[in-house]
């Protein structure tokens, strides 16, 4: 009963029009999710409205932020904060994203994904490109709201920030997916949520301008300045404001490469650690 | 023993007298400890075949292995006649999967499960919507298309998960232990659907299963104990090799050297 030996086969390709079948398969649902998920989006809404309308509310006296680009004028607190809340948004959502890759690795769903014939960097790109879109929705609902908290932006820079959320999306979430790839269990994640999410928050120029931080501790702004997170802040603070800012558009994208890259690798089945930490327990 | 459906799929023409999945020599590793030691198995075109063995054994490893989930180091594997290291994307384009954990999204609708798996297999919307709606009506399962996962019983979702493996049209499906966790009405149901899918499609099953209940006489059977193949032929042949009056007795003597049972 053996098997004939197999002829060689013909070449295979898949069709072209089905990698943007997968795309746009994978955002529908990631977009079902959303909707299905309310608690999701509200705490996602809740949670920098709360920054803004209490935190920042109640350090506009206590801290002055001086005339520094892009503000040509002296500007509120609150509204030298939204960059930093909107990148907020955007890393708890590439972080929750993630999260969720987890729990999908841990019941069994990842397989699913996994197992489709398209290239696996395809199919985290497309996850992570539908991760971006979710995130935009957040974040238009946020400046929606800021907005009649009298943080009024240029109307242009309503636009002009998208490219800019696109990318910083982009290197948030790529984080979160090669954070997803190092962790075998949901509990070890959710606590290292809480050492990377505020370690880069807190860290960052999102609540205070650097030169302040630089005035009150060198060694905290060496790591402001180290902090990739900065990077996007800035990128987002200036894309408001209609203002393209060089320096951090490419450490953000630079970042972005460095974090996918690592990623693909590490979900890659010959080279990964799927294969290196696999075992039973972790195969389901 | 094949008998082939009259709507052949393109694919299917390719297909053959190739086997519908070959395992060569396969082992595999984790740390030190060895899930699979030379493995070698062959799935017929049309035929059930049951692997057979014990908890441990390393069969959900080697769906692993089958499956990509892992890089196989040693050995080759073919689907019918694509290499799964060299040609991942033909190989896993003719595969369909059921896996041992629930992998259906419990907060969507049936549909939506069928339909999401159908774009990653790159079949569109409007074609996967008549794929599902069809291949739930042949099942019984066309009135609860729009019900949420979660509503449905333990069975039916195991009868949905086999729905939306066959969604891309496989030519092998592989299935790991898919009765654990189902009453025996269940589990009936669910084995003569498989069966069906071989004697009318020609589909190549290859059924993991640790119950010997669910063999029938004329199925072709593999029994992997501690990472090795015991015996490997059909149902009727490993009775007369090991001189057991049924299957039960003759699994037990080919894995009775760590004492653990079959059941």
């Amino acid at each position: 009963m053996s098997a004939p030996s197999p002829p060689p086969p013909a070449r295979f390709r898949l069709p072209l029009a089905g990698y943007l079948i997968v795309l746009v398969g994978i955002c529908w649902r990631e977009g079902l999710r959303f909707l299905n998920q309310r608690g999701r989006f509200l705490s996602a809404l809740v949670r920098p409205l709360v920054w803004l309308f209490i935190f920042a509310a109640g350090f506009r006296s206590v801290l002055g932020v001086s005339i520094i680009p892009p503000y040509e004028t002296y500007v509120l607190y609150e509204v030298y904060v939204t960059p930093g809340l909107v990148a907020m948004i955007q890393l708890f959502n590439g972080l929750q994203s993630s999260l969720s890759m987890v729990h999908d690795r841990e019941v069994g769903a990842m397989r699913i994904l996994l197992v489709s014939p398209y290239p696996r960097w395809y199919l985290l790109v497309c996850k992570l490109i539908a991760g971006i879109c979710v995130s935009l929705l957040q974040v238009y609902a946020f400046l929606a709201v800021a907005w009649f908290w009298e943080v009024e932006l240029p109307p242009i820079g309503y636009f002009t920030v998208i490219p800019a959320l696109l990318l910083t999306g982009l290197m948030l979430g790529a984080m979160g997916l090669l954070m997803s790839s190092l962790f075998r269990q949901m509990e070890n994640f959710a606590s290292v949520m809480n050492f990377v999410i505020f370690p880069m928050f807190f860290a960052s120029s999102a609540l205070y301008p650097l030169w302040r931080v630089q005035e009150s501790s060198l060694a905290l702004w060496w790591i402001c300045t180290l902090n990739p997170f900065t990077y996007a802040v800035e990128l987002i603070r200036f894309a408001l404001y209609g203002q393209f800012a060089p320096l951090p558009a490419l450490v953000v994208a630079g970042c972005a490469m460095v974090f996918l890259a690592a990623s693909i690798l590490a979900y890659d089945p010959s080279a990964g650690v799927m294969a290196r930490r696999g075992g039973p327990e972790n195969a389901k | 023993m094949t008998a082939r459906s009259r709507d052949i799929p393109p694919l299917q023409a390719l297909d053959a007298g190739v086997a519908a999945l070959d395992v060569r020599g396969v082992s595999h590793v984790f740390g030190a400890r060895k899930a699979l030691d030379d493995v070698s198995l062959d799935v017929p075109a049309g035929s059930f075949t049951a692997l057979l063995g014990p908890n441990g054994a390393g069969k959900t490893t080697l769906f692993s292995l089958i499956t990509r989930l892992y890089d196989n180091r040693s050995g080759v594997i073919h689907v019918l006649g694509f290499d799964v290291r060299r040609q991942p994307a033909a190989a896993l384009s003719r595969l369909g999967v059921v896996f041992q954990a629930r992998t259906l999204d419990l907060e969507l609708s049936v549909l939506d499960n069928l339909l999401y798996h159908a774009t990653l297999h790159g079949v569109g919307f409007h074609a996967g919507r008549q794929r599902a709606l069809a291949l739930l009506e042949q099942d019984g399962l066309a009135d609860r298309a729009r019900d949420k996962v979660r509503n449905l019983s333990g069975g039916q979702m195991r009868r949905v998960e086999i729905v939306r493996a066959l969604m891309h049209r496989p030519r092998l499906l592989l299935l790991d232990e898919p009765t654990v966790g189902l009453d025996i009405a269940s589990r009936a149901a669910l084995v003569a659907q498989v069966r069906a899918l071989v004697a009318n499609e020609g589909i190549g099953v290859l059924w993991a299963t640790h119950i010997i209940e669910e063999i029938a006489p004329g199925d072709r059977v593999v029994v992997l104990h501690r990472g090795r193949v015991r015996a490997n032929g059909t149902y009727e042949g490993m009775l007369a090799q090991t001189g057991g009056e049924d299957l039960s007795a003759a699994f037990l003597r080919l894995v009775d050297d760590t004492g653990e049972s079959a059941a």
